[in-house]
């Protein structure tokens, strides 16, 4: 007792020492401007490294996919890279690298970003093999490159998913949580079923259709000379036709849930997860960025409620996690724990409730918010360290909040919640109905979670 | 439409044809300033003002090398509690006071180092490193807070056993080396060598390891040198030095004929390839040919164990090689995670390649690869946080200052007939382990068929179980 007396005192000093002080998230300078055939272009020069990344935007993701045809938007972005009119099969890939760069794509259910990180002076390179491919795919595309990349997909498919323990819990998550119809009630990987049931005439109706410069952004950050680069950017982008009229994009109804969903999932795994999800607002809603703070405190570090709970105090679980997922029409709140050996999710979920409740019912602290904010802050600064997260950010911005110069404004959404924003989206999100699903090892259905005591 | 408009471009510019690039600019990495305190401390200093940051990586001697055989995992245990409390603040508090000021504070453990790393907006700084003096230079160790931990790291090791590619890594060490080699275990234990560690170990580990003379601390961003070294020699001026233990190694195991070990994992979608022999240490002479080889061979997305075995036939998500250095040889190994299917037909495409790397390489697949390498140098120092763990090897293996500005001809020096013989030196297709965790029942008479070897059923820890 003693010790534990001296190590408060200690720590008051230490407290009083470790004033954080203020930090301002710097402006990104950019120019944007938009070519005739409705490419965007944001150039962001930054001379300290030798190197400029090339990172194109294409406004779709897998939320812009037909049901039976789910997992298109990503398999496409494989097919990206099989080689266009000028650029032989193979040819993408080798040449960046002999000049000493890397390259690669990613796909959400809003986006599909293609991006080369390479030194200065094969800015040429990079722009010739992007321009290519969104010129010219079609008169080089067949069913072989196709089916070769679908393989590649399934493969991908079966390392992130199906042999991976819990990796089928989003898919199970996203269909119970949002109707069929919905553009997120399937997974961005999409099912093996709807891979092989892609077609040659589905890809390129897809290219003709989405890739197209009025739907694509072209980022351009890092070490290069402005003028002749809107020179090449011209060149090479600007005699490439603008598409037809983009389709009109899913808008949806808010998700009302009437009651709470319990699903069940065996997979070959040691101990059970359960996973709760709430739907909750889009990014950029004004309760968007409560709802990450409401996250943070109640589970990130070893401070935070549920870890400090279940983790650090009760020695009952092994992991929890907290997330807002925030992404362009929809989002969803997500906790998932799991229990250590022995424990039982039943009552462990009684503490879970218990905790959001005393939240829900008394708020957050001070300090809380204060460590919310302040690492919040910090990371704003780290994702300006490279070329590479700076031209991402201008793309993103771009996209979701209609301007590249967001920055500034993204990080004073977070300096703007208060405490009393937190305990309201507490109440008024995680107290409506939810799904909960609970992964078991094979056979052990009797470990899944239940309706436990007060809850809906 | 197309068509029409690829007209209409030539008439301007050729587009099939790839454009001319212009030189590479030279490479410059940023001056590295050092300096030694009186009680050894050496520090290595960057200064990169970009954005308001600083890194710091305090690098120690030691690692999970020197962990007692029946002791696995004590290095890293050691280093995970050091974040769990100190002579003035609990767990609870550290864990605080990273969050509060907003910075990353981890340490970590390898082979050769213990690592203590911070990432700070400069604006906290002065808090930030005395909290990070206080992690390095008084952990308490306490008991309660290592049970939990403790705890913790049974039920990972208990969890490991869901994942295939977890499994065949640990199995493919131990099927190497051996129970007796260091590297023959985990770094983080198994559940009979994480029982028999107390908290007197950990004390031990940290007295023996944790001195001025055994460390260097890395400093990357935005500082000045004179300014920094003042205040890292008030905050770590007082730690006394010692005399550091030299490690020797046994000698490694003698090389067997090729063989394959099967472990089973019903239902796995994919088998889990790990193939390869022990390699060589950090301080090889062939450091820079063995890196140009294995770009060819498995060390970038156009290496020829990728494009076969994912570009051109769709068996694999990504297939690649390397060679681990260490102190001592660390292994080189082969690796894919490979279709049900397909898991025959992918043991012969890994022979494919392993054997025709020994063969003579094209000039013009050398270029590339010796090009990715020199002209992909700069994009490695862009942050701090790149420079400070590209530093890391610098301070631990003792390689000169100028070390990454030789590296272009270091490089260049690199021929065909180089790579040919550290291919033949290195890599025998006579004498591989090659591990696999697949689903047993669907694989295994497709392996037998290959006869790429004797085959031994093993249990997840590598052992040999009855068939």
């Amino acid at each position: 007792m003693k010790k534990r007396l001296l190590v408060s005192l200690c720590y008051l000093i230490a407290g009083v020492a470790a004033e954080v002080r203020a930090q301002s998230v710097p402006k990104i300078g950019f120019e944007k401007y938009t070519l005739p055939n409705g490419l965007e272009v944001i150039l962001h020069e930054d001379h300290s490294t030798p190197i400029v990344t090339v990172n194109t935007w294409y406004k779709v993701g897998s939320g812009d996919e037909k049901p039976g045809r789910t997992g298109f938007a990503h398999l496409f972005e494989h097919v990206m890279f099989m080689g266009s009119q000028n650029v032989g099969v193979g040819v993408f890939d080798k040449e960046l690298e002999a000049a000493g760069g890397d390259n690669n794509g990613s796909t959400t259910e809003d986006r599909t970003n293609y991006y080369e990180n390479i030194p200065s002076n094969a800015l040429p390179l990079a722009l010739w093999l992007d321009a290519d491919r969104m010129g010219f795919l079609l008169p080089t595309m067949d069913l072989a490159k196709l089916d070769l990349q679908r393989d590649v997909v399934k493969n991908e498919r079966r390392q992130s998913v199906d042999n991976v323990p819990y990796g089928r819990a989003d898919e199970v998550i996203l269909a119970a949580l949002y109707p069929k119809t919905h553009p997120y009630s399937w997974s961005v990987i999409g099912s093996m079923t709807d891979l092989s049931a892609a077609s040659l005439d589905d890809v390129k109706s897809f290219f003709r259709t989405y890739y197209a410069p009025n739907n694509a952004t072209l980022t351009i950050a890092g070490d290069f000379d402005p003028a002749s680069t809107k020179a090449l950017v011209r060149q090479y982008f600007g005699d490439i036709p603008r598409g037809p009229a983009l389709p009109a994009r899913p808008t949806v109804a808010p998700i009302v849930l009437a009651r709470d969903t319990f699903i069940v999932l065996e997979d070959r795994v040691q101990l059970p997860r359960a996973f709760y999800t709430w739907p909750t607002v889009k990014l950029f809603d004004k309760d968007d960025a409560a709802l990450d703070v409401l996250a943070a405190v109640l589970a990130s570090d070893k401070n935070s409620r549920l870890y400090k709970k279940l983790i650090y105090e009760m020695q009952v679980a092994q992991s929890v996690r907290a997330s807002q997922q925030s992404a362009r029409l929809a989002s969803k709140f997500e906790i998932d724990v799991t229990p250590k050996p022995g424990q039982s999710l039943m009552d462990i979920d009684k503490v879970v409730q218990a905790e959001i409740q005393r939240l829900t019912s008394e708020g957050i602290t001070e300090r809380e918010l204060a460590r919310v904010k302040n690492s919040y802050k910090a990371s704003f600064i780290n994702r300006l360290a490279s070329v590479q997260g700076k031209a991402d950010i201008l793309n993103s911005y771009n996209y979701m909040a209609g301007t590249p110069d967001y920055v500034q404004q993204d990080a004073l959404r977070y300096d703007r919640v208060t405490r009393a924003d937190v305990q309201r989206v507490a109440r008024q999100y995680l107290g409506k109905p939810k799904v909960v699903l609970t992964v078991v090892p094979e056979g052990k259905t009797e470990m899944m979670l239940k309706a436990n005591g007060g809850v809906r | 439409m197309a068509t029409a408009t690829t007209t209409d471009a030539q008439k301007t510019f050729d587009r099939s044809k790839i454009p001319t690039l212009g030189p590479p600019s030279k490479v410059s990495l940023p001056p590295i300033v050092t300096r030694q305190l009186s009680n050894g401390l050496k520090l290595m200093i960057v200064e990169q003002h970009e954005i308001p940051v600083a890194d710091f990586i305090l690098v120690v001697g030691g690692g999970g090398t020197m962990d007692p055989s029946s002791k696995g995992g004590l290095a890293n245990l050691t280093a995970t509690m050091l974040t769990e409390g100190t002579t003035s603040r609990t767990s609870l508090q550290i864990a605080d006071q990273i969050a509060y000021l907003g910075v990353s504070l981890a340490a970590g453990s390898s082979w050769d180092a213990s690592t203590l790393s911070l990432h700070a907006p400069t604006a906290q700084l002065d808090s930030a490193l005395a909290l990070f003096a206080e992690v390095a230079l008084k952990p308490a160790f306490p008991q309660e807070e290592f049970e939990r931990i403790r705890k913790n790291r049974l039920t990972d090791l208990i969890q490991l056993k869901d994942r295939p590619t977890a499994i065949a890594s640990q199995a493919y060490a131990s099927i190497l080396y051996g129970s007796e080699h260091p590297y023959g275990h985990s770094l983080i234990g198994n559940e009979g060598s994480v029982n028999a560690i107390s908290v007197a170990d950990l004390k031990a580990y940290y007295r023996s390891n944790f001195l001025p003379n055994n460390a260097t601390l890395i400093i990357v961003g935005d500082v000045k040198p004179a300014q920094i070294e003042r205040k890292i020699n008030a905050i770590f001026g007082s730690w006394q030095r010692g005399s550091v233990t030299p490690f020797t190694f046994g000698a490694a195991p003698k090389a067997e004929a090729t063989t394959v070990y099967l472990i089973d994992k019903p239902g796995a979608a994919q088998s889990s390839f790990r193939i390869g022999s022990i390699g060589v240490p950090r301080s090889t002479k062939d450091y820079f040919a063995l890196n140009v080889l294995n770009t060819i061979l498995g060390g970038s997305f156009t290496s020829r164990l990728n494009q076969n075995l994912r570009e051109t036939r769709g068996y694999t998500y990504g297939a690649r090689s390397a060679f681990d250095m260490r102190r001592s040889a660390g292994p080189f190994t082969a690796s894919a995670e490979i279709v049900t299917a397909k898991t025959d037909s992918g043991l012969i495409e890994f022979f494919k390649e392993l054997n025709a790397i020994r063969d003579t390489v094209p000039a013009v697949e050398l270029n590339k690869a010796k090009r990715y390498l020199q002209l992909g140098l700069p994009g490695e120092f862009e942050t701090s946080q790149q420079i400070a763990s590209q530093l890391v090897p610098v301070a631990l293996y003792g390689l000169p200052l100028d070390y990454y500005n030789n590296y272009v001809q270091r490089i260049d020096a690199i021929g065909q007939a180089d790579v040919q013989r550290v291919a033949r030196q290195y890599i025998d297709p006579k004498s591989l382990a090659i591990v696999i965790v697949g689903d047993r029942k669907s694989i295994e008479a497709g392996l037998r068929a290959v006869n790429a070897g004797p085959l031994s059923i093993r249990d997840f820890t590598g052992r040999p179980i009855s068939q």
